[in-house]
C-alpha cells in the first residue's frame, strides 16, 4: 500500500497529466516528422498542391465576380420610343432626359442608323431592303448615375422612363450580366466538386502516410501496450502527426496560392491598364486564410483518425 | 499475488497449451517457472499479462479476477506488472533514458519525478552512466538490464520475466538472476520463466515446473525449495 501511495503522490493531477501528455505528444510528433524530412515534406507538398488548386480557382472566381460587379455599374437603359414618334419628338425627349438628376448621359440612336446597323450585323440586308418602311423605333441609350448607396434608384428611374408619354418601353440591359452570373455559378460548382474530390485525396494521402507510420512503429506500439499504454495514449501521436501534416499542408497551400496570385497580378494589372482600369487581383483575405488552414488541419486529423481506427487495433502484443 | 485455479488455454486449432493448471504465488514471493520449450511457460505468462485469455478456469492477480477485466481496463492492470522479455523489446530509436522513462510517461508522472526515478532505476541495474546511450551501442547483458530498469521504474507489485537470460553467458545470467532476487528482497513478487536449470538450482527459489501444459512440480504448494543454497528464500 505504501508503494501505491508514494506512486500516487508522484503523479500529476489527472487533468494536468493529461495536458502535459498532450503537449509532450504534440511536440514529439513534430519532432518525429522532422526526423524524416524528405518523406514528410513530400506528404505536405501533396496536401498543399491538392488544396492550393481549388483555393486558387476560388480566388480567381471571386475576382471575376468582383469584376462583374464593376460592369454591373455601367448598366445601360435602352428607352424604345413609340413607333410613330418623330425625330423631332425624339430630340426633344433627349434634351429633357439630359436634365434628369439621375441620368449621367443620354444618346439618341436614330431608327435609320439602327436599321443600317441591323442589316449589316445580322446579314438580313436583302430582307431589310425589301421592307416598305423602317420597323425600328428611335432608341435613347440612357446612362444612369450610379449611387452605390442607393441601388434602388435605377429601378425607380426605369419606372419613371416607362411612364413617359412617347416611350414604348424602357429596358435595363442586364441580360448579359445575368448570363455571366449563371456562368460564374457553374464555375463555382465545378470548383466545389474539384475541391471535394481533392479534399478526399488529402484524406487518403494523410491516411496512407499514417498507416505506413503505424506499420513502421509496430514494435513501439506493442511495447507501449505491454507496459500499460492505453489506446488513447497510443493513438495520440498519430492523430497529432495527422494534424501537423494538415497544418503544414494548409500553410504551404496558402503560400502557393499567394505566390500564384502574385505571379498573375502583374499581367492582370497590365491588361486592366489597357482597358483604362486600375483593377487589381485580390488574394486570400485573413478569414479565407484561416478557413483554408483550419480546413486542412481538420482533413489531416480526420485522415489520421480513419487510419488509426482501422490499423491500430490490428496490432496486439503476442 | 498470482492464483491459477484450474486454468486451461486452448488455442484456435485445438492445441491445448495449458491443462488444468493450479498454483498460487503469494505476495512478495519469488519463483521460477521451468519446463521444456512448448511446455506452456510463455502461455502462462501471457495469461497473467492479459496478452491471452484463459479458455477455462479462474486467474486472480492481486485479488482481481482477470476474466472480469474488460479490454479497455487491461492497460491499468498491466501498469502494476513489470515485464522483461528475452529479446529485450527495447525501442532502438531513442536513448536508454527515454526507454526506461516510458512507463512513467504513460502513467502521467511529473517531469522532475521521471528524471529522479529513471536514474534510480538505472542505478539499481548499474547503468547510471549509460542514460544517454542508444540501446544498439550496448552489449546484450546491458540491453537486458535496460529492459529490467524499464520493468521496475514504476515500482510494480509483480515482475514477470520470460527467459531473461536466454541469450546471455552464464556469468551475466547469474548477475541478472541476482538482480531479480534483490528486487524480491524489497517486497516485489517475481515470477521468472527459464529453462536454465543449473542456474535455478544455484539460486534456490521455489520452482514451478510445466510439462506438456500440465503442472509437474509445484514447490510453492509442497514447501520444497530447489536444492543448493538452502532455505534462505523459502516459504514465508
Amino acid at each position: 500500500m505504501a508503494r501505491a501511495d508514494s506512486n500516487q503522490r508522484a503523479k500529476s493531477s489527472p487533468l494536468k497529466a493529461w495536458g502535459v501528455n498532450h503537449l509532450r505528444t504534440l511536440l514529439a510528433s513534430l519532432g518525429n516528422m522532422s526526423r524524416q524530412p524528405a518523406s514528410s515534406l513530400m506528404t505536405i507538398a501533396v496536401i498543399a498542391i491538392a488544396l492550393a488548386l481549388p483555393s486558387g480557382l476560388l480566388v480567381l472566381l471571386n475576382n471575376a465576380s468582383h469584376l462583374s460587379v464593376g460592369w454591373d455599374n455601367s448598366a445601360q437603359i435602352s428607352v424604345f420610343l413609340q413607333n410613330d414618334a418623330s425625330e423631332k419628338q425624339a430630340q426633344e425627349l433627349l434634351r429633357k432626359l439630359r436634365l434628369y438628376d439621375d441620368i449621367d448621359d443620354a444618346k439618341l440612336i436614330h431608327k435609320d442608323q439602327a436599321l443600317r446597323e441591323f442589316s449589316e450585323i445580322s446579314g438580313f440586308g436583302n430582307a431589310v431592303e425589301a421592307l416598305d418602311n423602317n420597323p425600328l423605333p428611335h432608341v435613347i441609350a440612357v446612362q444612369p448615375k450610379i449611387d452605390p448607396r442607393r441601388p434602388d434608384k435605377i429601378p425607380h428611374l426605369l419606372k419613371q422612363l416607362n411612364e413617359l408619354p412617347q416611350v414604348e418601353l424602357a429596358q435595363l440591359d442586364l441580360q448579359w450580366v445575368k448570363r455571366l452570373f449563371a456562368m460564374l455559378e457553374i464555375a463555382q460548382r465545378g470548383i466545389w466538386i474539384i475541391g471535394s474530390l481533392l479534399g478526399i485525396a488529402v484524406l487518403l494521402v494523410v491516411g496512407n502516410t499514417i498507416r505506413l507510420d503505424i506499420q513502421n512503429r509496430r514494435e513501439e506500439i506493442e511495447v507501449t501496450k505491454l507496459i500499460g499504454g492505453t489506446d488513447a495514449f497510443i493513438r495520440r501521436p498519430f492523430l497529432y502527426t495527422g494534424f501537423w501534416y494538415g497544418f503544414a499542408g494548409g500553410l504551404l497551400a496558402w503560400l502557393l496560392t499567394s505566390l500564384s496570385i502574385g505571379l498573375l497580378d502583374n499581367s492582370v494589372t497590365q491588361l486592366a491598364s489597357l482597358y483604362n482600369s486600375g483593377y487589381q487581383l485580390s488574394g486570400l483575405n485573413f478569414r479565407e486564410t484561416i478557413s483554408l488552414i483550419g480546413f486542412s488541419c481538420c482533413l489531416g486529423l480526420v485522415g489520421s483518425w480513419i487510419a488509426v481506427g482501422r490499423h491500430l487495433s490490428e496490432i496486439e502484443p503476442s | 499475488m498470482i492464483r491459477f485455479d484450474n486454468v486451461s488455454k486452448r488455442y484456435p486449432g485445438g492445441h491445448e497449451a495449458l491443462s488444468n493448471v493450479s498454483f498460487h504465488l503469494p505476495r512478495g514471493e519469488m519463483a521460477y517457472l521451468t519446463g521444456h520449450s512448448g511446455a506452456g511457460k510463455s502461455t502462462l505468462l501471457k495469461l497473467i499479462a492479459l496478452i491471452e485469455r484463459p479458455s477455462r478456469g479462474n486467474l486472480l492477480l492481486d485479488g482481481i479476477n482477470l476474466s472480469s477485466v474488460s479490454n479497455s481496463k487491461i492497460p491499468y492492470v498491466r501498469r502494476n506488472i513489470g515485464i522483461i522479455f528475452q529479446n529485450h523489446h527495447l525501442l532502438y530509436d531513442r536513448p536508454v533514458f527515454d526507454n526506461v522513462a516510458l512507463p512513467l510517461v504513460i502513467a502521467g508522472y511529473q517531469h522532475r519525478e521521471i528524471g529522479k526515478r529513471v536514474r534510480a532505476a538505472l542505478d539499481q541495474v548499474g547503468l547510471l552512466n549509460k542514460e544517454k546511450s542508444m540501446p544498439i551501442t550496448l552489449s546484450g547483458g546491458e540491453q537486458q538490464r535496460v529492459g529490467i530498469a524499464r520493468a521496475i521504474v514504476h515500482k510494480p507489485g509483480l515482475l514477470l520475466a520470460d527467459e531473461p537470460t536466454g541469450n546471455l553467458d552464464p556469468e551475466l545470467s547469474r548477475d541478472i538472476m541476482e538482480l531479480f532476487a534483490r528486487f524480491n528482497q524489497v517486497g516485489v513478487s517475481v515470477l521468472i520463466a527459464s529453462h536454465d536449470l543449473d542456474l535455478i538450482q544455484q539460486m534456490g527459489s521455489p520452482v514451478v515446473s510445466l510439462s506438456n501444459g500440465r503442472l509437474e512440480r509445484d514447490d510453492l504448494a509442497t514447501g520444497r525449495v530447489a536444492s543448493g543454497t538452502g532455505d534462505a528464500d523459502g516459504q514465508g
